[in-house]
């Protein structure tokens, strides 16, 4: 049935993929949300922006990033060959800094000098201090408590690039309430404070500027598998928390129906645990941060909290664009447990010398599945979207290592 | 279940009868609305309808009943932390239908609008709600998360008979504006300044323009919320709106309460001076 389906068509002029996305904010926001729309929508089509936007992703962010052939990895596996798609290579370390730079430019190009950000793991937030270090933006990052006091060396670096970073503790005090502590922020300060939203979530046309942003991930990718190996992969895969980094390598990709997707949530402790963060694969159609998307809450629609080893995995939405991939067939969407993504994190360490985000290391351990199954001349590409010396102290912690 | 029967059969109708009864009164009489919001289930569940009958006594035209959800992201911290306390007590959607049902017993005439975010009615479906809604006794639905773009998710509210009421805010765009001047049902809610509720940045005079503006132009009435805290600005506000509505201080207020009797007394206490003070404005 996804034959019919031409995916560049959307979203639609609502912000809407299929029955997901939308924008289900309060009324004070529609204002600067209009504003941003008509700033984006004018901003994409110039030539001067898109030029400065890729001369900032080859100068300052370090693009392209190269495509890895993991061949002692693929050999340990003996299945098909795994491909690395090297995001961590990026300058602070992750693909947030394609959304952050392009951001960053928007902002500018609208004259508002003030840039608040929500953050988990504090990747996004590193990114967001990082541009506006380099814009001479102030920089105002909300972060749950909890998530404080497990990413400080996150915290710091923020502090080092000139943020304020704001604890927050209402609600669950991670993710979640960190966006919407920022989305409060931004009610009160509509006029000059722009806000960097760090995954394809949120409201219109946030989902579709955070893919166009991340979607340079999936064009590299794809001329560099047509380059390397002469052919597309036979599947994708990636980590999806609220998306950004799978929708960026996945997009390019969506009209090549021969090209198997399957993104990698984080199942916690298991999926049958109930502690997990699997929004697409084990919850259910709801209303999050502005967009109509799978969310995981109870059945008096109350958000519930999740868990994963990973702080950057750890929310219960995800980007509404993923929604629609699920329903319509063309992406799959599995668990990776924190159990399997650890040992996926310590064998790509061993055999290839690459130290991955736990993030990333589930969608590594979700290509080491994928390669089982498939031949050994089968290609299966993994988004590597972030580097893991950040997670050093909690697998330290959890493997009894004092540091 | 005979109230049910006869508000919806009788003399006072659908909840639509019922806010423009009490609107009509109200005019005739020269008399500012008052619109006390509070927390369904907080701070005890079993206090609800007993406050929600208090505030009536205290001078209450109208009550706004908050429906408490996990992510409020348009609440300040007194309006979180209620839902937080309401939420802890397993407060949801049937049992907040079945006190709206309870104070239908022995009120039928104040009308109760139920206020809050999208995804507990989405997931207790939204056709479901609207049915179970209108046979409670609910007369109005405020979804804060729900502009007018976004109204076909809501139709089913309309479609029950339930009044949806619109937000319009300062930074509302003249075309938008009359898309919600257009739309309105109940009353439209002006949110008088660009923030969060239990905010401190209320200036009557510089949205008493807008808001008469307003009301020349919908054919409902207008009600202003935010930063309404106190005798003297809902006074302030009276001069120039149709309906005042107050909820942080109230939910404040409410907090402290040791028990429910107390909350009682301090849902009276809080509102009656208030009441006092519109009603000598207008004489």
């Amino acid at each position: 049935m996804t034959e019919e389906i031409d995916f560049y068509r959307y979203p639609d002029e609502r912000g809407r993929f299929g029955p997901y996305g939308g924008t289900f904010v309060a009324e004070t926001l529609i204002a600067p949300l209009e504003e941003l729309t008509a700033a984006y929508t004018r901003l994409r089509d110039d030539p001067a922006f898109q030029k400065e936007f890729a001369d900032d992703l080859k100068h300052y962010v370090g693009r392209p990033s190269p495509i890895y052939h993991a061949k002692r990895l693929s050999a340990r596996i003996g299945g098909a060959q795994i491909l690395l798609k090297r995001e961590d290579l990026n300058h602070t370390g992750a693909h947030k800094i394609n959304n952050t730079v392009g951001q960053a430019l928007v902002a500018r190009a609208m004259g508002k000098r003030r840039i608040i950000a929500e953050t988990g793991a504090g990747q996004h937030g590193v990114a967001t201090a990082t541009v506006c270090a380099r814009f001479g933006m102030q920089c105002v990052v909300y972060m749950g408590a909890v998530d404080i006091e497990r990413q400080k060396i996150n915290v710091y670096r923020m502090k080092l690039l000139g943020a304020e970073v704001v604890p927050v503790t209402s609600g669950s005090k991670t993710l979640k309430d960190a966006l919407n502590e920022a989305l409060r922020d931004w009610v009160g300060n509509v006029v000059d404070t722009f806000y960097i939203i760090g995954t394809v979530a949120g409201p219109h046309p946030y989902p579709t500027m955070v893919r166009d942003f991340n979607a340079v991930v999936g064009r590299e990718a794809r001329a560099q598998m047509l380059e390397q190996f002469g052919r597309l992969p036979d599947v994708l895969t990636a980590c999806v928390g609220g998306g950004s980094n799978a929708i960026g390598l996945f997009h390019a990709f969506l009209n090549d129906r021969e090209v198997r997707i399957v993104g990698a949530e984080a199942a916690g402790l298991g999926l049958a645990t109930g502690r997990h963060a699997a929004s697409l694969a084990a919850g259910r159609p709801g209303v999050l941060h502005g967009n109509r998307t799978y969310v995981l809450c109870d059945d008096d629609g109350q958000i519930i909290e999740t868990h994963s080893v990973s702080a950057g995995l750890d929310y219960p939405g995800v980007g509404p664009e993923h929604a629609f991939l699920k329903d319509t067939g063309r992406a799959e969407y599995v668990g990776v447990t924190d159990e399997e993504a650890l040992a996926a994190f310590h064998l790509l360490c061993e055999t290839e010398g690459i130290l991955a985000a736990l993030e990333s290391s589930h969608a590594v351990a979700q290509a080491i599945r994928l390669a089982r199954e498939l031949p050994k001349d089968g290609l299966v590409l993994c988004n590597l979207s972030g580097r893991g010396d950040k997670d050093v102290h909690t697998i330290a912690q959890r493997e009894g290592f004092e540091l | 279940m005979s109230a049910t029967s006869d508000s919806r059969n009788g003399e006072r109708g659908t909840g639509k009868d019922r806010l423009g009864a009490t609107f009509a009164r109200l005019q005739a009489r020269q008399r500012t609305a008052l619109i006390p919001f509070i927390t369904a289930g907080d701070p005890f569940p079993d206090a609800t309808v007993d406050v929600m009958h208090a505030l009536v006594d205290g001078g209450a035209d109208i009550i706004e009943l908050g429906v408490p959800f996990s992510d409020p992201m348009a609440d300040g911290p007194v309006i979180q932390h209620a839902n937080e306390r309401a939420l802890r007590n397993k407060v949801g959607v049937p049992g907040i239908l079945q006190w709206v049902r309870e104070f239908r017993g022995r009120d039928t005439d104040t009308p109760v609008v139920l206020m809050g975010y999208l995804n507990p009615i989405a997931i207790h479906g939204v056709e479901r709600f609207a049915r179970e809604a209108v046979d409670s006794g609910v007369d109005g639905v405020l979804v804060v998360d729900c502009p007018i773009e976004e109204d076909a998710a809501l139709q089913p509210l309309r479609d029950a008979g339930l009044e949806r009421i619109l937000l319009v805010a300062p930074t509302t765009s003249e075309p938008r504006l009359a898309s919600a001047v257009e739309a309105a049902e109940g009353y439209l809610y002006y949110v008088s300044f660009a923030g969060i509720t239990g905010g401190s940045k209320l200036s009557a005079q510089d949205i008493a323009q807008r808001v008469g503006d307003l009301r020349r132009r919908a054919n409902v009435p207008v009600a202003v919320g935010f930063g309404i805290k106190d005798a003297a600005s809902a006074k302030a506000v009276a001069a120039f709106a149709d309906a005042v509505v107050i909820g942080s201080a109230l939910v404040a207020t409410l907090a402290g309460a040791p028990d429910r009797e107390d909350a009682c007394v301090r849902a009276r206490r809080f509102l009656a001076p208030i009441r006092h003070a519109l009603d000598m404005h207008r004489g």
